[in-house]
């Protein structure tokens, strides 16, 4: 299965935004392997949690983990049938662990759209 | 960090006047204004050295190239923001109009159209002791959401260890307040006793509602309407609005800030009676973020 | 005639300016194209109210057309589409409602449908059509409304008080766009003369002839004499600040058709507007 997590610039650290994260990490927990990245929606005019939405439904994710998500992009998962996480810790490669492990819960409440403007 | 914001619904109901103050008790390092179409609280926040500017990029906007435009009108006619003109040259965009939808540029034959970066305002950051980011969006824009949530970024990313964020915000319930409302923790709703006022009221409540943001409501100029004042009072306890309390008109606080002052400087009822209403708001505040 | 009212600050009083100027008039239209707040309709209170629905387009995808081209997704500028399983979903808040997805699907394969995002109503207040435009709250852009507000008068339709929203964004912009005369309504104060700086800007880059109310007015306040002298923008009227004024405006009067002096007021006030937009009408010709 395919994990995505938005990542800062350390390529380290989980992202507190989603929409506009400057990276994501891709995991596959088959191979093992991770791959990471550009998010074309860091620098979108709007709607930027939609395009990072498309881009992670793109690469193939079944899983995302991450801090927070919009409604919008809950919708788009939700559509897609990609289960979102809540993340647990500061770093990615410790959520990926939390996750192996059963210890992540879903996240279950989004925050509104800024409607296009953020 | 946590993040008060203060709106109105209604204008000129003392927003930036409340938002001087309270940074002058909270002894704020970081605050922004975010009413970007008509910035006011840096007449009242002085010196604070030279800001660093920058550009902000809006939306992109149609441009036609006279060169190459046959005059077809074919751009005209798909454009569905009255955006397009024409002289007996060519045709033209207007500017203010043009939302930079792409439309026009893919449909003209010539290939006469593209679409360019348009500079529709600018940020100003103040970084010191304290950190100040505010904006002025350029006239005829819109886009001013985005503006706004550039300015609370620039915020956040240069003062990442204050301890509180007061933000300014602006008359409205449109997109410069939505997006303001986004990640704060609490929202002061500035009220006039009047007939606009509480219709006005009654609107932002609602916007933040569908936002889920939590609000608490103050009267300003409450004597202006002593049995306006108690109508809204009414109405917070019936909806279980959280109430933060009552301010007198006072030709004083006006002066303070005809002279460049925060009302909070100067010793009239006004100031006393913001210095209860801020202690009751920061009340608010940490109970939660419990 | 129309005239536009507008002010850079909010709180200055253009909804006390527009009301008391369209009752004064015989046979005024009130366009209130602040449809974020519209407040005119608490004052003069419309009889005989009807309403019609503000929509814009919004696209809906036909999955058995669809062949999964993308060619809409590639091209929405504000990221509203997003390709999911096997056609795109739209999302409403950040459409901008341009066509532009219709228009590059090959297979026709895009439909719109109308979105509700306000209503206009229409009513009688005395001698006074009024025309209230109301945005729905969550709803992010007052264009589409104010357009509709403005639609609903016809071109020479006599005298028409278009009272604006405050700020000079995009929504100013529109409920300007029509006004033969702008009333720029001032607050003796330092942020009232800030903001009605960038109004003044706006209404003079339109070329719109404009002219002054200071509201609220208590002594002078030099600042904004001296720019309204410096710019050459005649001042038609000074109110004073009055606490009785405010108490009977927080109490949803409409000035004039209780007060006999403030009623004159404003009827000079019509005619000076009236006697300048004349002028500039004149001084057009000529040049």
């Amino acid at each position: 299965m395919k994990i995505a997590i938005p990542i800062e610039e350390n390529k380290e650290a989980v992202c507190v935004s989603f929409g506009r994260a400057p990276y994501f990490l891709i995991h596959d927990t088959d191979t093992k392997t991770s791959e990471i990245k550009v998010n074309p929606a860091a620098e979108a005019e709007g709607g930027a949690g939609l395009k990072a939405a498309q881009f992670v439904v793109d690469a193939g994710a079944d899983a995302l983990i991450t801090v927070r998500c919009g409604q919008n992009a809950a919708d788009v998962f939700m559509a897609a049938g990609v289960k979102i996480y809540k993340a647990l810790s500061t770093y990615a490669n410790e959520n990926l662990k939390a996750m192996a492990e059963g210890k992540l819960d879903e996240l279950t409440s989004f925050h509104a759209g800024f409607h296009g403007k953020s | 960090m946590r993040k008060l914001l203060i709106l109105s619904g209604k204008g000129g109901t003392g927003k930036t006047t409340a938002a001087a103050a309270f940074i002058r008790f909270a002894e704020a390092r970081a605050f922004a204004d975010c009413d970007v179409d008509a910035p006011n609280l840096h007449l009242v926040e002085k010196n604070l050295g030279e800001p660093e500017c920058f550009d902000y990029l809006g939306s992109h906007k149609a441009v036609v190239d006279p060169e190459k435009c046959v005059n077809c009108g074919s751009c005209q006619a798909v454009c569905r923001f009255d955006a397009i003109g024409a002289d007996e040259k060519s045709h033209f965009l207007n500017e203010f109009a043009c939302e930079g939808c792409g439309v026009c540029a893919a449909v003209c034959p010539q290939g006469a159209i593209s679409l360019r970066d348009d500079v529709a305002g600018e940020v100003r950051l103040y970084l010191g002791e304290r950190v100040f980011a505010t904006a002025e969006l350029k006239m005829g824009r819109g886009n001013s959401g985005k503006l706004v949530a550039e300015v609370k970024s620039a915020l956040l990313k240069n003062a990442p260890a204050a301890d509180l964020a007061i933000i300014d915000g602006s008359p409205g319930i449109g997109c410069p307040v939505i997006a303001s409302m986004s990640g704060v923790d609490l929202v002061l709703i500035v009220a006039e006793p009047s007939v606009s006022g509480i219709s006005d009221l009654e609107r932002i409540l609602k916007t933040a509602a569908v936002f889920r943001t939590k609000a608490v409501v103050c009267v300003n100029k409450w004597d202006t309407s002593p049995e306006k004042t108690e109508a809204i009072e009414r109405f917070c306890a019936e909806n279980e609005i959280a109430y933060a309390g009552r301010i007198p008109y006072d030709a004083e606080a006006s002066n303070a800030i005809n002279a460049g002052k925060s009302v909070a400087d100067i010793d009239c009822a006004a100031s006393r009676a913001l210095r209860e209403v801020f202690d009751r708001v920061t009340g608010q505040l940490t109970g939660s973020t419990q | 005639m129309t005239v536009a009212v507008l002010s850079g600050k909010g709180g200055t009083g253009k909804t006390f300016v527009s009301v008391n100027l369209a009752a004064v008039a015989k046979d005024a239209v009130y366009l209130d194209c602040d449809v974020e707040e519209p407040n005119g309709r608490l004052f003069l209170k419309p009889e005989q109210v009807t309403s019609s629905p503000v929509t814009v387009p919004l696209p809906a995808f036909d999955g058995e057309k669809c062949t999964g081209c993308r060619k809409c997704v590639e091209f929405c500028r504000f990221n509203a589409l997003v390709f999911v399983k096997n056609r795109p979903m739209v999302f409403p808040e950040v459409c901008h409602s341009c066509g532009g997805c219709a228009l590059v699907c090959p297979v026709h394969a895009v439909t719109e449908t109308p979105r509700l995002v306000g209503t206009v109503e229409e009513g009688l207040s005395g001698g006074v059509r009024v025309v209230t435009g109301i945005l729905n709250p969550g709803e992010v852009s007052a264009v589409p409304v104010i357009k509709n507000v403005l639609q609903k008068v016809a071109q020479d339709s006599g005298l028409a008080i278009v009272d604006c929203p405050p700020g000079s964004g995009c929504s100013v912009m529109e409920s300007v766009s029509r006004a033969d005369y702008c009333l720029l309504v001032a607050e003796p104060t330092a942020f009232g003369l800030h903001n009605f700086k960038m109004v003044h800007r706006l209404v003079r880059l339109l070329h719109k002839p404009c002219g002054v109310v200071i509201n609220k007015a208590s002594g002078e306040y030099s600042p904004l004499e001296q720019f309204c002298a410096e710019t050459n923008t005649p001042v038609l009227l000074r109110i004073p600040y009055s606490t009785e004024l405010a108490a009977r405006t927080a109490a949803g009067e409409v000035a004039v058709r209780r007060d006999a002096a403030i009623a004159g007021t404003f009827r000079g006030l019509l005619n000076e507007i009236r006697k300048e937009a004349c002028d500039e009408k004149t001084a057009d010709s000529e040049r």
